[in-house]
């Protein structure tokens, strides 16, 4: 019996089905995306503790392990601190499809934050951008920001 | 006190890209089953099970109670550790804290991964936060690659500095008969090789393979009696740092979890001089870059000296501190197991079993394991019964 199916190749089985998440924002992150909708306006928070400015605002200092209330307005721009350019397909499991490339992930201090952003920069030719570079943020219309991270596009190199 | 426990058996198989010729279970059995030949024990000897996995990965949870038969958990006490890129080295500590706290005598700790079953990279983008870092997070290639750009940016390093890494670790696989990888690279294939994500291209980084790791630990009175020279716990350290991947890229620390668990582990030990006292280590090196800046973290050599430390041949295997006998993980990395196949690594070399990949003498021993947010876990291991 057992010879009969030596030369059988092993077999694999295919999924691809989608599955629907809904994620909780938190109250500040919300306060953030309500302020960048009404106003094109980033905000962070202050922890008591160390004094440190967070971006995006969160409710708790991790070192500190205080919870945080002061919102401080901060700038829509900043400088790189690292980045990368995406340059091979991968599926992005936000859409299900592969993402876009390529493109750039950026490192972004904020001005007057003390932690880095994470988010897009408009610039794909490894020999037009430079860490420590000013970059700034460049916003969707007001009619189609949705609360989401890409209500900010993306962020454009200023020097 | 704490019972003093040792490593007493390894088992791997035989990395592959892909093993249609084993589901999940099956391949974890293999590796159990040549654990379990490498102490002579059975299964009815072991007490405890601690396994993981990367969440994700497979698209099936809780392995612990589904993957029983091939890990020999049938009505034992098993449960699932999964911390990331560090879950190998994570489920070995587990299974060091189940020893030492006295409980169990004798413990199995398995890592496995098969990366062939699914889109790895969409997989690692599950680890960040979906509100604020998915959008724009592309896995672990783009955040090293960031990481990188930011070192070579403070000390002047090089892509040219990198790719020597690759060619120590691709090296060092050809004495290894269960690496992945087989083939020895030059600087210049590295350099031709194509670029993923600025700075980092395909020869700076690590393969997707499928291979599962596991490790027999016993308590002291029972080692000694199972294997000649057991590898004893020295110490381990756990550290994380942050929540969402701008909290604490300060670059300019260095890899600030790494060095502080490192710090702890070598305090424990009484280790001064790592680069001089260590006999040898395998790192957790998910791409060349790591290796010129992380062994600084580890206080190998001085911050920014990493590409002259590696240059100067200090880290090849008859070099001050031999790094990576095994080819690392930029020879395989079947990510669950990973971190574990480091504590094996450095393991085997304390009971003499490296064979064409052993280090003469090994008998302090480093391993180290890391994880997509830049996190640590160090293991210190020893032939001396501490």
């Amino acid at each position: 019996m057992a010879h009969e199916y030596e030369n059988h190749a092993p077999m694999t089985m295919r999924m691809e089905t989608p599955m629907p998440y809904e994620w909780s924002i938190g109250k500040y992150g919300s306060r953030f995306f309500q302020e960048i909708r009404e106003k094109n306006q980033f905000i962070g928070i202050r922890c008591p503790g160390c004094g440190k400015v967070y971006i995006p605002p969160r409710r708790v200092c991790g070192p500190c392990f205080k919870e945080l209330d002061e919102l401080v307005e901060l700038p829509n721009q900043g400088a790189i601190t690292a980045f990368s350019i995406v340059n091979y397909p991968f599926i992005d499991p936000n859409t299900g499809i592969q993402r876009p490339i390529p493109y750039t992930y950026g490192y972004i201090r904020i001005d007057g934050a003390d932690n880095i952003f994470s988010h897009i920069i408009d610039e794909t030719d490894e020999n037009k951008i430079k860490v420590g570079m000013r970059v700034r943020a460049v916003f969707k219309e007001k009619d189609a920001m949705q609360g989401h991270i890409n209500d900010i596009k993306h962020f454009e190199i200023v020097d | 006190m704490p019972q003093r426990v040792a490593i007493v058996g390894t088992g791997q198989t035989d990395h592959k890209s892909h093993r249609p010729d084993v589901n999940q279970r099956e391949m974890i059995n293999e590796a159990v089953v040549r654990a379990l030949e490498d102490c002579e024990m059975t299964i009815r000897d072991i007490d405890a099970i601690i396994i993981g996995n990367m969440d994700h990965f497979e698209s099936i949870n809780y392995v612990d109670t589904w993957s029983v038969e091939g890990s020999g958990g049938v009505m034992k006490p098993i449960m699932k550790i999964t911390t990331g890129g560090t879950t190998g080295a994570s489920v070995a500590i587990a299974a060091y804290y189940h020893v030492a706290s006295g409980l169990f005598d004798k413990v199995l700790a398995i890592g496995w991964e098969k990366n062939s079953e699914s889109d790895t990279t969409a997989a690692i983008v599950t680890c960040s936060d979906p509100v604020w870092d998915r959008f724009s997070y592309s896995g672990a290639i783009p955040s090293l690659a960031s990481e990188a750009s930011a070192y070579m940016e403070q000390y002047g390093a090089t892509q040219h500095d990198a790719a020597r890494v690759a060619v120590r670790d691709r090296k060092n696989a050809m004495n290894n008969p269960h690496a992945h990888l087989r083939k020895p690279v030059t600087i210049e294939d590295v350099m031709a090789s194509p670029m993923l994500a600025y700075p980092v291209k395909l020869g700076d980084v690590c393969p997707r393979t499928d291979g599962a790791c596991a490790v027999v630990l016993a308590a002291d009175g029972i080692a000694q009696k199972v294997t000649p020279r057991p590898a004893w716990f020295v110490a381990s350290a756990v550290r994380h740092t942050y929540t969402w991947f701008g909290d604490s890229t300060d670059y300019d620390q260095g890899l600030v979890s790494l060095k502080n668990a490192s710090r702890e582990a070598y305090q424990k030990a009484g280790i001064r001089n790592p680069a001089d006292e260590l006999d040898v280590a395998e790192l957790y090196l998910p791409y060349t870059y790591a290796g010129l800046k992380y062994i600084e973290a580890l206080d190998f050599c001085a911050p920014g000296h990493g590409p002259r430390f590696v240059a100067d041949g200090h880290t090849e295997i008859d070099g001050k501190i031999p790094v990576n006998p095994s080819g690392g993980v930029i020879s395989t990395n079947c990510i669950g197991a990973t971190a574990l196949l480091r504590v094996a690594e450095a393991a085997i070399q304390i009971m003499g079993k490296g064979g064409k990949r052993q280090v003469h003498g090994a008998n302090l021993a480093l391993a180290t394991g890391f994880g997509g947010c830049f996190w640590s876990d160090v293991v210190l291991l020893c032939g001396d019964r501490p």
